[in-house]
């Protein structure tokens, strides 16, 4: 199996790298900034402490997920180890798969750890389906910094596309509402929106805070997830394919 | 071999991190952190710029806000009124508008936070009513306002039929009566509640009528005088 040999040697590649110590002081910060602002509150210190730490490491594993994939990929190019590893008898499919493999579950590792303090002030059945939901948006972002990084073959310019990308699908409803008064504008949102990901239906911070999604919305939202992963993989296929390396 | 740094960079580093520990000493004896509250953003603006996150985002609003002075009462409430509408699941604008910005000496800019609950309550009642029977409670005893306390403990009574609420919140009107020296009318309510069988506490009941009993003992009272 050359696709889970790759995988295992991304999640080496990322724990060698120090990744694990980064996300546990992205956990510590995290949990000082949520302490420190539910100590000047009047009133829901609990509820604001469980928002501001659910959100500050929602962004914080989107960040190391992306910083990691797109260094990991520009390394391996820089390197020439990607002529290495096609070199191989190992097919393009299987060798991007098996890496996308990798990072989708260093994404999940992170999702499980950065889901186990919320534990503390939320359900846990409210708590798992955050930590799943996480799971599936890091590994939407791995999929799209893995796709920014073949594709661009520079860090800087890859590590924007990505966060543009993501922020973009965070505030896609937002940018909607707004431009409901506008036709053009109405439009040119509604037009967006169809080639956006529906992040701000996932990982959301209400489930810890008042109720749990219901099943189908959940279920809508993760499909929605998986959907833009195979758009992702498939648009990142297209290039590594027509390359010539 | 470890190559050796220059002195006039070993220096200007120790120059430049003085100057930095200084420059910044010095500003924080001058920067005034309780500026005037800004302009509130409107909820689009306000949930645009939380990126997806509207419940965190709301309550850092509150605590931006409360970190401001609130001389401009309409400028501060249409801050609570965008937080709300960012998410209106929080009590925290409630809560402040009710149990800190009405409770000031500037008796306009107190009754502006109380209708602000009380416009809120007529929204979600099942989440505002804790606040409007503090308002109520604050109209009747630091604004002295009989009358308004009174519209306030009627609202809760009203809009409040399908909720397990307290007894003392829902008859808070039959008190505010007594003390308006309204006590037919308090009476007449007090007899219509035990009529209506919407009460099945014991306890509850037993208090009801000895309060009717004591009415209208005061009521024969003034009668004979």
């Amino acid at each position: 199996m050359p696709a889970a040999i790759l995988a295992r040697s991304v999640v080496l590649e990322a724990r060698r790298g120090g990744l694990p110590w980064l996300v546990i002081g992205a956990l510590a910060a995290a949990a000082a900034l949520a302490a420190f602002v539910s100590q000047v509150a009047l009133t829901e210190s609990v509820a604001l402490r469980l928002a501001v730490l659910a959100a500050v490491l929602r962004a914080c594993a989107v960040f190391l997920i992306t910083a990691q994939v797109t260094a990991s990929a520009l390394r391996e190019i820089e390197d020439k180890g990607l002529e290495l590893a096609l070199s191989l008898p190992i097919s393009r499919a299987a060798h991007y798969l098996g890496r996308l493999a990798g990072f989708t579950l260093c994404g999940a590792l992170i999702a499980l750890v950065f889901a186990a303090p919320l534990l503390i002030w939320a359900p846990p059945a409210a708590v798992a389906l955050w930590g799943v939901s996480l799971a599936f948006e890091t590994a939407l972002v791995a999929a799209a910094a893995l796709f920014f990084a073949m594709t661009l073959a520079q860090f800087v310019p890859a590590l924007a596309a990505t966060v543009g990308l993501y922020l973009l699908a965070r505030s896609i409803g937002a940018i909607q509402a707004i431009a409901e008064d506008g036709r053009f504008a109405r439009h040119a949102a509604e037009a967006i929106a169809l080639l956006m990901p529906n992040l701000d239906e996932m990982t959301r911070t209400a489930w810890l805070l008042y109720e749990a999604p219901h099943a189908a919305a959940y279920a809508a939202a993760l499909g929605g997830a998986c959907i833009y992963i195979a758009l992702l993989v498939a648009a990142g296929l297209f290039d590594f394919y027509r390359r010539s390396v | 071999m470890s190559a050796t740094v220059p002195r006039w960079v070993v220096a200007l580093l120790a120059l430049a991190l003085a100057a930095q520990v200084a420059w910044q000493a010095a500003r924080s004896g001058t920067s005034n952190n309780r500026d005037e509250l800004p302009p509130a953003p409107g909820a689009a603006a306000l949930r645009l710029a939380s990126f997806g996150e509207p419940e965190a985002a709301a309550r850092l609003a509150m605590i931006f806000v409360q970190s401001h002075d609130s001389v401009d009462y309409a400028r501060l409430l249409a801050w609570l009124e965008s937080v709300l509408a960012l998410d209106p699941g929080t009590q925290y604008p409630l809560f402040a508008a009710a149990r800190i910005y009405a409770e000031t000496a500037d008796e306009q800019h107190a009754r502006a936070a109380l209708d602000f609950v009380y416009r809120h309550f007529l929204r979600d009642p099942a989440r505002g009513w804790p606040w409007l029977a503090h308002a109520a409670l604050l109209a009747k005893h630091r604004l002295k306002d009989l009358a308004l306390a009174r519209s306030y403990a009627r609202a809760l009574e009203q809009h409040t039929a399908h909720l397990p609420l307290p007894l003392w919140a829902r008859q808070m009107e039959i008190f505010i009566l007594e003390d308006m020296n309204e006590l037919e009318a308090a009476r007449i309510m007090i007899a219509s509640w035990l009529e209506s069988g919407r009460l099945d506490d014991p306890a509850e009941l037993r208090f009801l009528k000895q309060r009717l009993e004591e009415l209208e003992a005061r009521i024969a009272g003034e009668s004979v005088k």
